[in-house]
């Protein structure tokens, strides 16, 4: 403003004025509606979590009892003598865990070969590692299950499910790290190389930390799928590494109310991923804008 | 660092490939560049095309589940003919296609929208970036139940509870379940994948170089210009990005049918295939289902990745 | 970049934590695996099979030191488990609860072992099983299953509304009788509609009821020769019988209603009657139902025969391939025992109060036990004599040569029933008329019919 020339004081401070004034409406309306907009996202998720607060007799009532009294107890029978949801959360948290790290170790290395010094023909290598995601896994889970159960003799075993989520998830893991390899400033590597840093140098000093918040959003992102996941775990596993949305469908009824218990489960099975994406969502927006690193 | 804009034309000829007295050199170095690639390609093959050729073998034979079925035999094409001539899997083709790209356009245009807004600063903004992440951490196939069960339930469900709060006529016969089970799973849907393509989109907006922003603003473009010709091109791979993410998964859903409506008038691929397998227990007409998918898939997605997009072109934006 | 580090720290602990666990996961290996006895149970996770999951570990392990690891599913997830276990006889579970629909040609495929030791125990009492239920599990004169509970169906009816608008129910109502109630209760009553019937797409869900009603007008699925009967006759002017008496007097939003959601729909005074399971009794009963007491129960509605409930039954059955006959048929002789039903009895009297969780419908005994009576007062006769009256010979007014009641007895029905089903729902939603929805369904019993002929 001060480097503009001046003019008459009095016009151009009110019609400064009035434009700030609508920038000021203007800016307040879309924070309203943004705020609308987010109310809405979350609203089924607010009810989900008061359904899951009320009894069975309230949990499914015309009109909704808003002003039903609150209780634990389906919380409580989650974590009952019986099918305890214990066992199925560990299960969870350890194929999501382990398969994230192996989908990071064999990610990575892959995105750098097709990022920073791409290999030649690294646009057939990204569409094969897509098409490995185009069979519907329904199809191919009868040769996985007969193989497991058949030639490997290993039913009911994590282990089986941390390899199957790790090739799951490899390929998102692959296009997302690539995406922000290839946002790293090659001239900022030229330069490191022309000073005459070696490859490991250049990956762990100038790479490495640029891509940190990526790894940690590609991370989340695999985290988050191989958790969610039900359709293997449901068909390969039975007593001792059965996973938790695995469980959370046991709580479907077909002769009973379940809405106030699944809504439990529902929500008892999700914290843990809305603890690490809340958590992590600063991480994941920067991770996911590599770019703009100063 | 930033890279000003000057300086990007001569980023772009860096990463164009080295100069041609190179190549020479790459016999050897190209294994140097290949070897970090081959621990992930080789995995992969082995876990994902083993049992897809498990799969495609078993498309070519008679292969029944059912107690009373006779032995396995060879098939020849049968099952590839019963797969093309069966009016309920073309449907299935079709009910996939549309609502996947519905979704995927309208949780790209409305994520793209909702990126906007908070890409601004405001009272809160960290809270309603809160809320709105919050959908896509939800176990699907619980929000699918839960969805069918207590949201879109007909009587006893949240929407017909509160429209009959705000005085609509008899909220509680309203039934958008039976009425339009497509629709009931779209918005499902969009509602769980809008959060993921946002936070992509809007990492693509905070990725924008702000003084490049400024330098427009002060030479007097308007808002929609900016728009127009700085962030869209900007934002476009971010966008192409998260299209081609959500479609790969959203094409893939089978929970929410699942959950939703159990597959009436609203069955996808994935579903019929799960029909297949489970009802008629034909394990060679489900795994040719899966094979002609697999062929059409590939077929859509060579058009749309290499002569539409620029996410695997050669050139940077 | 330091809390980088730190993050990085914190991943890679949990990356060991994450190694131990798998380690000792895959250590510890499938149950059954173990030295020791220990068996593996696949059910279903209606309320008596969550009562003995409860009650196993104190009662039979303690007896016997047979260890049991419960898989309970929701039903479809545990009839695709079962499905796939059986065909292929992984060996992963010795005993699963099937039904009277699988167990007769699971017998004859050879996937699960006879019963015989069972029968013929006289502590086990087979003659105590009712005869319709030991009938259903044989097959070529030999037990194959055990019952754990049974069911039939029935009509349940608001006995309060029904006074008020001067409606006598006779033991034996019509069909006819039940649209007009249906109508009256609609014309009178604000918000309650006439009767709750399952509209939900399922072999095993509307053509349960949909499968009575046409047996009872004189349809059948097929005529003696595997000829399709679906568009025509009898089974024509039942299932336009249904499908309207759902849309005029059933409740909005039918077509995806199953058991759960017309129990709701009873317990909330949505509706004023409810024709399905003899299981439903036990909630309606139950501590917490709004409706406790206020419900009768009469035999199911007829037309052209006398009996038309169904008949249906969660059994053990034994996969052949389980290394474990022995210890399986112990428990599958404990939990189909008296003792157990006695057992339940005293332990959900005194808990919960609800008959919701005994295992009954299997045993003549159970209906004279007085401990059960007195919790099951309001629907034990009724249940009691739709079970045993339950039709399974001869089901409707013509020969079939299939068995069961509300269902074909045939494997290749779970195919064209479920989507017979979706089109009677997407029917009962007004996508489609009726005869529509039966012309193509026709079609598809015809070409499994064809099939049955060779």
């Amino acid at each position: 403003m001060t480097a503009l020339a001046p003019t008459a004081p009095g016009r151009l401070d009110v019609a400064a004025t009035r434009s700030r004034t609508r920038r000021r409406l203007v800016g307040g309306g879309l924070a309203l509606l943004a705020w609308l907009i987010g109310i809405v996202f979350v609203v089924p998720i607010l009810y989900m979590v008061l359904t899951s607060l009320h009894s069975p007799a309230h949990a499914q009532t015309y009109p909704p009892s808003w002003t039903a009294p609150l209780t634990l107890s389906n919380y409580q029978d989650l974590f009952g003598a019986t099918n305890s949801i214990r066992a199925p959360l560990i299960n969870s948290v350890t194929t999501s865990v382990v398969s994230t790290l192996l989908v990071l170790a064999l990610a990575i290395p892959a995105a750098y070969a097709l990022s920073v010094k791409p290999v030649r023909r690294w646009t057939d290598a990204m569409f094969f590692f897509l098409s490995t995601k185009m069979l519907p896994m329904v199809a191919g889970i009868l040769p996985i299950y007969l193989f497991t159960t058949k030639v490997i003799h290993m039913p009911d075993n994590v282990l089986v499910l941390i390899v199957l989520y790790t090739s799951m998830n490899l390929p998102i893991a692959v296009w997302m790290m690539r995406s922000f390899l290839a946002e790293v400033p090659t001239a900022i590597i030229e330069a490191a190389s022309i000073d005459g840093a070696g490859t490991l140098r250049i990956l762990t000093r100038i790479i490495a930390p640029i891509s940190m918040p990526g790894v940690a959003a590609t991370s989340l992102i695999c985290f988050i799928f191989a958790w969610n996941e039900q359709l293997y775990a449901k068909v390969l596993t039975s007593v001792t590494a059965q996973t938790a949305p695995v469980f959370v469908n046991t709580l479907i009824q077909t002769e009973h109310s379940y809405l106030a218990q699944l809504s439990a489960g529902a929500t008892m099975v999700s914290i843990p991923v809305l603890i690490a994406g809340f958590a992590a969502q600063d991480k994941l927006v920067q991770g996911l804008s590599l770019g703009a690193v100063k | 660092m930033t890279v000003s804009v000057a300086e990007q034309p001569s980023v772009r000829t860096a990463r164009m490939g080295p100069p041609a007295a190179t190549y020479r050199k790459w016999g050897r170095e190209s294994w140097v560049r290949r070897a970090p690639l081959l621990p992930a390609l080789v995995f992969l093959i082995v876990v994902t095309q083993v049992p897809f050729v498990a799969t495609l073998v078993m498309s070519f034979m008679n292969w029944s589940a059912q107690p009373d079925a006779p032995g396995k035999s060879f098939a020849g094409l049968a099952n590839f003919k019963t797969v093309f001539s069966t009016p309920s899997y073309r449907q299935a083709v079709l009910t996939s296609v549309e609502m996947t790209v519905t979704i995927v356009l309208v949780s790209a245009a409305l994520a793209l929208g909702i990126a906007l807004l908070l890409d601004r600063k405001f009272l809160g903004r960290g809270v309603v970036r809160t809320m709105m992440i919050a959908p896509f951490l939800i176990v699907p196939i619980a929000a699918a139940v839960f969805w069918g069960n207590g949201i879109l339930q007909t009587g006893f469900g949240l929407v017909d509870g509160l429209l009959g709060e705000l005085g609509v006529h008899h909220a509680e016969n309203i039934s958008f379940l039976t009425t339009h089970p497509k629709l009931s799973i779209e918005i499902e849907l969009i509602w769980q994948w809008t959060p993921f393509m946002m936070l992509i989109l809007l990492a693509g907006l905070q990725s924008r170089d702000p003084e490049v922003m400024e330098a427009a603003a002060i030479d007097g473009a308007g808002a929609w210009q900016t728009f127009v010709h700085m962030t869209l091109p900007h934002v476009r791979r971010y966008l192409e990005l998260s299209i081609v993410l959500g479609t790969i998964f959203i094409i893939q859903n089978f929970d929410s049918v699942l959950g939703m409506t159990g597959g009436l008038n609203s069955t996808n691929i994935p579903y019929a295939v799960y029909e297949v397998f489970y009802s008629a227990k034909d394990y060679g007409v489900a795994s040719a289902l899966g094979v002609v998918v697999v062929i059409g898939s590939i077929l859509v997605a060579t058009f749309a990745l290499r002569v539409v997009s620029s996410l695997l072109s050669e050139e940077e934006d | 970049m330091r809390r980088t580090v730190k993050t990085a720290a914190a991943v890679a602990a949990l990356a060991l934590a994450g190694g131990a666990l798998t380690a000792c996961g895959a250590g510890g290996s499938s149950a059954n695996s173990g030295s020791g006895h220990s068996i593996t149970v696949l059910m279903v996770n209606n309320p008596p099979m969550l009562e003995l999951q409860k009650l196993t570990a104190a009662n039979f392990t303690k007896e016997t030191g047979i260890k049991v690891h419960f898989v309970v599913k929701v039903e479809q997830d545990m009839r695709d488990t079962a499905s796939t276990e059986f065909a292929n006889q992984s060996g992963q579970y010795d005993v699963a609860t099937l039904s009277n629909f699988e167990i007769p040609y699971y017998a004859k495929a050879g996937w699960i072992s006879d019963m015989e030791s069972i029968a013929k125990d006289p502590s086990f009492d087979q003659s105590d099983i009712l005869p319709s239920m030991t009938d259903a599990l044989s097959y070529d004169g030999k037990v194959y299953g055990e019952p754990f509970y049974g069911e039939s169906s029935f009509l349940m009816y608001r006995k309060d509304v029904f006074q008020r608008l001067g409606i006598t129910v006779p033991a034996n109502p019509t069909w006819e009788q039940v649209a007009q109630w249906a109508a009256k209760v609609d014309q009178s009553q604000q918000g309650m509609k006439g009767i709750c019937l399952r509209g939900l797409a399922g072999w095993g869900d509307n053509l349960a009821p949909l499968t009575t009603v046409v047996n009872t007008m004189g349809g059948t699925w097929f005529d003696d020769n595997w000829n399709a009967q679906v568009n025509t006759d009898g089974f024509k002017t039942a299932a336009n019988f249904y499908v309207n008496l759902v849309r005029q007097h059933g409740e909005p939003g039918a077509a995806t209603f199953s058991f759960p959601q017309c129990l709701n729909a009873m317990q909330q005074g949505k509706v004023a009657m409810w024709y399905d399971s003899t299981a439903g009794a036990g909630s309606l009963e139950a501590a917490d139902s709004p409706v406790k007491g206020k419900v009768g129960y009469v035999a199911a509605p007829h037309d052209k025969t006398q009996q038309a409930g169904w008949l249906y039954t969660w059994a053990w059955a034994v996969e052949k391939a389980s290394k474990h006959q022995s210890d399986a048929m112990k428990f599958v002789e404990w939990a189909s025992s008296k003792q157990y039903e006695q057992l339940v009895a005293k332990d959900t009297f005194s808990s919960t109060g609800g008959p919701t969780n005994i295992p009954a419908g299997k045993r003549a005994s159970t209906y004279s036990d007085p401990t059960y009576l007195q919790v099951a007062a309001a629907f034990a006769k009724p249940t009691l004599d739709a079970i045993e009256n339950a039709p399974s010979s001869n089901p409707g007014v013509q020969k079939r040569p299939y068995s069961g009641i509300q269902f074909v007895g045939i494997p290749s029905f779970t195919d064209f029933g479920t989507a017979c089903a979706k089109l009677i729902s997407s029917a009962i939603a007004g996508s489609q008329s009726t005869d529509s929805a039966l012309d193509s369904c026709q079609k598809l019993a015809q070409a499994a019919g064809d099939k049955e002929k060779q």
